[in-house]
Formats: structure tokens, sequence, C-alpha cells
């Protein structure tokens, strides 16, 4: 509990997650039931449970409060800490030849903070937010007026700003932590341009949640003072602009869904080159595409903002900003492509996630470049095809990475071996669910179907219970996946220091599994090309 | 454990690494006055230009100009245009008188926030004299016709931005002060140089 190890720290992390997601699953859940059928079906019943109020508008709310709280647990709560906070506590030091972390009594604080944060933000859910409603029902972006006490006089947002804050802070302490740790505590040898892939996706990672998140801190902290104190930043009547809230928001916003995609695209790099057994293709490209991605990351953001009004000149560099990002990401998937292509290939469980995570990540970045044109964008803003887009992105792309790393390193952090029978069907359940819920989304979206609503018109019944059935079977996904980390303990095959073979040439794998509680007492000393 | 050499080092870096972050905190609120003076600067977001004088420049277009008046909840003022809409020629300086009734048995003060659209006119859209430009104040159940004077900067005729543009919709919302700590008394008198009737 106080340990300041970092493995410990980022095996809490890794709980953590765990925990978060399956909430923020059990969330998207509801809303899928809500929208297997037209009309309101179940959101009456969980708005009594929850706010003691069953009426059909409290049962609109509360569907608007579960997707804003859906999409923050699901950013803040499950992805960044399982990626950035476990594997990245767990691996940077392995990886590099460090003994700990650069700052381990941090680190230990940057983990404890998250626990409050979500705390705040279930807590937000059970007081009062926009008048005679429980909870806040904004959306993630958590725009001003709604936001505003105009919208939301409730001090359900306040909850939900200092949750923010609080989920911030911990990140930055956290990024703080691995700017220095790989900065100074690389064993000899270990130059940047032999650092493993995923230890340059944390490095860049922390670079843009040190130069993010405290924008967002800002912008919050502005509409908290708005709120509270009668400043008028994005209150017009003081000459404040919402819009300004939307620009800072994004400002920090397009950079965070990069942070959420890095880490998984450094953890691919090394399951593909483990079980391709060959070094990854083009390793000093993908080090700068990743440098590229965070760079132009943060001059894109108001491509989420093609129908406030921005000029057709503005339109067109944002535009055309933003496909240039198409550039960076294409050299990495046709790299990991390169790197399997005449590799000996060992279709073990991590390297399925791994292909499943290229190709879904490959669908969503089409309907992103699709989407970056604004005449697009005006028909397709804030319909289904943009919830589409973004999910096989983070949803997909991302968490399938968590799983692949989750796969690949299990048995270094546990020391046992998982059932392969079992990961495998974890995986085509989940592959299978996943693709089923959204693929139908392009389709609700291209025919108009806008979001977070409770309900739809009857036309868009079908593709919506398709949609459903696939998050029932994706369901069944999680309960496979619980039953194969229970198999794995009951069990308990050994894994042994290294059972991917000679592919898995990075330093953690030079260690017995799991690790000692202290590794390295003496430093390893790199020499040649490894990585 | 690491060596005290390593660890000042490991100190300098976080404390860059911190500084970096608190740069980025400080260029958020940076952000605010550049966003407000960048809006002024190029007409972003509808924001209109403030003309010293009449343009010289004749233009061959003619844009209907309407006209939008609300009044923001808590303010129990009345606000109206004397006409809904004009059609302008370029570089044609037009006044258009508003209505103001302060139908409150007190002294109030509003405020007028307003915008354009589209708006990209914002850049071409020239005020020479408004009430918007300060605060505006009513005796109980006064009434006041102010003007607004404006031209359309004929240069808008070469930007392409403007090509499909046939109408541009001038609109004001009055707001009470945000801020009424001030006794009214020490408020400025109002400036609106049209004749209070």
């Amino acid at each position: 509990m106080f340990s300041t190890n970092h493995k410990d720290i980022g095996t809490l992390y890794l709980i953590f997650a765990l925990i978060a997601g399956l909430i923020g699953s059990a969330m998207s859940g509801a809303m899928r039931l809500e929208l297997m059928f037209p009309g309101i079906q179940i959101f009456p019943t969980i708005s009594a449970v929850l706010a003691g109020d069953g009426s059909i508008d409290a049962a609109k709310n509360m569907y608007n409060v579960f997707t804003t709280a859906h999409g923050v647990i699901m950013i803040f709560f499950l992805v960044m800490p399982a990626m950035i906070g476990g594997f990245g506590n767990w691996f940077v030091p392995l990886m590099i030849g460090a003994p700990d972390m650069a700052f381990p009594r941090m680190n230990n604080i940057s983990f404890w903070l998250l626990p409050v944060s979500i705390l705040l933000l279930v807590l937000s859910m059970f007081v009062e937010g926009s008048p005679g409603m429980h909870g806040f029902g904004g959306g993630w972006v958590l725009y001003p007026p709604f936001s505003s006490v105009a919208g939301t006089p409730g001090p359900a947002m306040d909850f939900v700003i200092l949750s923010l804050h609080i989920a911030g802070a911990s990140s930055i302490l956290g990024a703080i932590n691995f700017i220095t740790t790989i900065f100074n505590m690389r064993a000899p040898g270990m130059t940047l341009h032999r650092m493993p892939l995923f230890v340059w996706s944390i490095l860049v990672t922390a670079f843009l949640l040190v130069l993010a998140l405290p924008v967002l801190a800002g912008a919050l902290t502005m509409l908290l003072t708005d709120r509270n104190f009668h400043t008028t930043f994005f209150d017009p009547a003081g000459g404040g602009d919402p819009i300004l809230f939307q620009h800072l928001f994004w400002f920090f916003g397009h950079p965070e869904v990069y942070i959420l995609i890095l880490p998984g695209f450094g953890i691919v790099s090394q399951i593909i080159s483990t079980f391709s057994r060959k070094p990854v293709f083009g390793y000093l490209g993908m080090v700068y595409a990743m440098v590229a991605i965070g760079a132009v990351g943060f001059v894109v953001w108001a491509h989420h903002m093609y129908t406030v009004g921005l000029s057709l000149n503005t339109q067109r560099y944002f535009v055309f900003a933003t496909m240039v990002i198409a550039v960076p990401t294409g050299v990495k998937i046709f790299s990991w492509i390169a790197t399997m292509w005449g590799g000996s290939i060992s279709l073990r469980t991590p390297m399925i996630w791994a292909i499943g995570f290229i190709f879904l990540f490959t669908v969503g970045g089409v309907t992103g470049v699709v989407l970056a044109n604004a005449g697009a964008d005006r028909a397709l803003h804030e319909t289904y095809y943009v919830v589409a887009h973004f999910h096989y992105t983070m949803s997909l792309g991302a968490v399938f990475t968590v799983f692949a790393g989750f796969y690949y390193w299990f048995p270094k952090i546990t020391g046992y071996m998982y059932d392969e029978k079992w990961g495998n069907r974890h995986f085509w359940l989940l592959f299978i669910g996943v693709n089923l819920i959204f693929f139908p989304q392009h389709f609700l979206g291209l025919a108009g179907m806008p979001r977070r609503y409770i309900d739809y018109p009857d036309a868009y019944f079908l593709w919506n219970f398709v949609s459903t059935i696939g998050a029932l079977v994706s369901l069944a996904a999680t309960v496979v996946f619980v039953y194969t980390v229970y198999e794995a303990f009951q069990v308990k095959r050994i894994a042994g220091a290294n059972p991917w073979g000679p592919g898995a040439d990075t330093l953690e794998w030079t260690l017995p599994s799991p690790p000692p509680f202290h590794q390295y007492e003496t430093l390893p000393q790199i020499t040649g090309a490894e990585h | 454990m690491p060596q005290p050499s390593n660890r000042r080092s490991n100190l300098t870096v976080a404390a860059v690494a911190g500084g970096l972050a608190a740069g980025a905190l400080g260029l958020s609120y940076a952000a605010v006055p550049f966003y407000f003076a960048f809006c002024l600067a190029t007409g972003f977001g509808g924001t209109t230009q403030v003309a010293q004088a009449e343009t010289g420049l004749r233009g061959d277009r003619v844009i209907r100009v309407r006209f939008n008046a609300n009044v923001a909840p808590g303010l129990d003022w009345t606000f109206a245009p004397e006409t809904e809409r004009a059609d302008v020629r370029t570089g044609a300086t037009t006044t258009v008188f508003f209505r103001f009734e302060n139908k409150t048995d007190h002294d109030t003060i509003a405020h007028a926030v307003y915008n354009v659209t589209p708006e990209i006119s914002g850049a071409w859209f020239n005020k020479i004299s408004c009430f918007c430009f300060t605060d505006q104040r009513l005796g109980p159940h006064e009434i006041a016709e102010i003007p607004v004077v404006f031209f359309l900067d004929p240069r808008l005729e070469q930007s392409r931005d403007m090509d499909p543009v046939g109408e541009i919709t001038l609109s004001y919302t009055l707001f009470a002060p945000p801020l009424s700590e001030k006794p009214l008394a020490l408020a400025p008198p109002a400036q609106g140089s049209g004749p209070k009737l």
C-alpha cells in the first residue's frame, strides 16, 4: 500500500485500471442495452436507484451522466493508468536497466491521487447538477455554458472539475518522474537511440502530458472561478467567450488522444518484434514518427471545432495539418508490417492482439482522415460516425494494446503462464464483439443519428440492435478474460525468465519472473544495437 | 541507491520538467488576453472592427444587414432596433437606431455584447459609433434611442470568403453587468451619443 517500489506501484495501477475499466464498461453496457430498442427502457430504473427519481426527464439526464462518466473513466482511469502508470512503471526501469524510478515517493503519491480523483467523480453523480437533476451530463468535453452556472448550477460540476484537477496533477507528477528516470537513470551504454521503443513512447507521452495537462488545468480553473468567484472568462456578460474554452480544451484534448495511444504504439512495437524474431523495421523512423505525432498533435486542435464559425482559411490549415498526422502514423503501420514481413512469426496470444490492433487502428485512422475534411465533418459532426471513429482508435486500438501488453508481460509480472487457448478465445470474442458494436455505428452516423441521446427514431433500430448484440458478445469476452486470469493464478504454470524465446531481447527478459524486489545490483552493460 | 551527484541531476531534470508544466499553465492563462486581441485584430468569431471615421472608398456590392436585439435574463429592459434590416452598399455609412427602455423603478446599468454572423464578416464590419462601446445607464422607466453607425469595408469584395455572403446579421445581447459591486452613483454616465427621449 505505501510501497515505493516501482513494480508494486505498477501493479497497483494495473489493478486500479482493471476495476475502473469494469465500472466504465458496465456503464457503456447500460447505454447499449438502453439503445437496443427504440423508446426508453432501463434508465428510469437506473435513475430511480442512483438518484431516487424514476421520471423520464431524470432518466434522460442519467443517460447523459453515464456518457460523461464513461468517457472520463475510460480515458483517465483505465487507459492512462494501465499504459503509463501500470506498464510504464513496471517496464521503463526494467527496460533501461535502472534499479527503480527516479522519485519513488512521488511515484506513490501519483498513484494514490487517482482513487481520490475517481471517488470525486463518482460522488458527482449523487449530488445536484443541472436544476433538479443529479450529476453532470455535458460530456467529457465539459463545454460551457452548460458546465457554467447557467447550465449546471449544482455542485456536481465542481466535483467533476476537482476530480480532473487531481487526475491531472497525478499524471503530471508521473510524467516528471518518467522524464527524469529516462534521462538520468539509463544503464551504461543505453544511449537514447538504443532505448526500446516502449521507453521512447513513454518519454514522448510524458512530454505531451507535461505540456498539455496544465492547459486543461488552466481551463478548468477558469471554469471553476467563473462558477464560484464571479470571473467571466467564458461568460459573454462580462466580455468572455465560451468558444475560448473549446480552444483551450482541445489544445489539451487532441494531444490527450495521442497520450492514450502512443504507449500502445510502443507496446505493439515490442510485441511485433518479439514474435517476428526481428528487430523493428526502421527503428529511427519509428522513434521520430512518434516524436512527430506528438509535436504535430499540438497544432491541430481546431479540427474538433469546424462548426464554430472558423474562416475558410483557418479550416484549410487545420484540415491540412490534421492530414499530415496520417504520414507518421502510416510510417508506423507500414514499419510494423515490414517487421513481420519475412520474419519468423509465431502467433502467440500477445501477437494476435497486436495484429488485431493494427487492423482496428487502421480502420479508425481511415475514418479519421474522412473526418479531417471540414466539408465532410459538417455532415458527420456529433453523429455516431464520430463515435465509431474514436472507439476504433481508442476503445479498440488503445484497449487492444493494453490487452496485448497484458498478455505479453503477464508471465513477467506474475511468474505464471496463462492458458494460450483461453487467451485466444478472449481475443476472438472481443474482436468480433467490438466490431459488431462499432462497425454498424458508421452506418448510423452516415444516416444522421446524433450522439448523446437516450432514444432514436425507429429507422435506426436495426444497426442499434446489432450494435447491442456486439456489446453482449464483448461482455462474454470480459467474462472469459476474468476466467483466463483466474485460471492462470489457479494452475500456476511456471513461466521462467523468458517464455518468448530469442525474439524477446529487451532487458526485462534477462531477469527472473517475477523480477526480484531489487534488480540490477550490478548495472547491465549495453553494447551493440539493442532495442 | 542513487549517488549524491545523481540525485542532484535528477532534481535538475525534474525541475526543468516541472518548469515546463508551470510554463504551460501560465501560457494557458496568457492565451486568454491573446485570444481576445486576436479576435479583435482579425474579426475572428464575428468580432466587429472599430473605425474612427467614414471610409472614402465606395464599393459596388449591396449586402443585406439584419439587426437582432436580445435581453439576457436578469435585466428588465426592452431593447429593439428601429428596423429589422437594411440593404447596405459597401463603403456607405449607415445609421440605425436602437430603442432601450428601462422597465424597472430604479437606475440600471446594462452592457451590450455583440457579434456578427457569418463570423468571418467581422473583419469588414466597421463601427464608427455604437452604444456597445460603453455601458448604458437608464433611470427608472427611462426610454432612449441610441444609434449604431457603421459601414462595410469595400475591400471585402476582394475576399473569396465573402463571395457567398449575401446577408450579415448584427446581433446584440444586453446584459446586466455581472459584478455590480460598485454603487450606481459612481458608475460612469452613459455616453450614447443619440438623443434621449
